[in-house]
């Protein structure tokens, strides 16, 4: 028989998951990470949050574009090696940048210039930064941050 | 068009970009994020020049 601390301790652990799984599903919850997945920073600016937008827009888009001039290497959907597989996963999370990139055929990369490779790590980073402004303006949908 | 950065210039400005994002989305009220991202700041351009100076004593 579990002692009264324990029983204390799973009623809390009870509580807890029940707080968890009543998180509302509204709309804004489904629109903003989508929105924001397409739009860099487009996420936070459906939610009236203008200054955070800009700047997650402004930082997002400003890297990925930095990174294709600089001749970097956009993935595309492979199975071979892990490093490419991962590759292609951060270029995904770009969102609309990397649909448009794929479709220019941009992003070939240059073996020829030495900050190909910067530019390849640029658009990469752009697309995992991308990633957590997703995941926030998911937390701003659901109440969970101001 | 081709942009060539040196390698200390693409840091600083993925320094930049990255910290950016990290202070607007680890912390909550404006004050916070602001301290946060110089924060980020801060420690990504102290880890360039420690790394620079681990990498020059390896030259040495």
């Amino acid at each position: 028989m579990p002692n009264p601390a324990a029983r204390q301790q799973n009623a809390a652990k009870a509580e807890a998951r029940k707080g968890a799984s009543s998180e509302p599903l509204t709309t804004m919850s489904v629109i903003a990470p989508a929105v924001a997945w397409l739009i860099p920073g487009a996420g936070h600016l459906i939610q009236k949050r203008w200054m955070r937008g800009v700047l997650l827009m402004a930082s997002i888009v400003s890297m990925f574009v930095l990174g294709l001039l600089m001749q970097g290497r956009v993935y595309r959907l492979n199975g071979g090696d892990i490093l490419d597989i991962l590759g292609f996963v951060g270029d995904v999370g770009a969102g609309g940048l990397y649909i448009v990139t794929r479709a220019m055929n941009w992003g070939k990369g240059a073996i020829a210039h030495a900050t190909a490779d910067y530019g390849t790590k640029y658009i990469i980073v752009a697309g995992l930064l991308n990633f957590i402004s997703v995941a926030d303006a998911y937390h701003i949908a659901i109440g969970k941050k101001p | 068009m081709t942009l060539e950065l040196s390698h200390f210039n693409a840091a600083l400005l993925f320094s930049v970009f990255a910290s950016v994002v990290f202070g607007i989305t680890q912390r909550n009220t404006t004050r916070d994020q602001i301290r946060y991202g110089l924060y980020c700041f801060a420690m990504f351009v102290g880890g360039i020049f420690l790394a620079g100076w681990v990498m020059w004593l390896l030259r040495h």
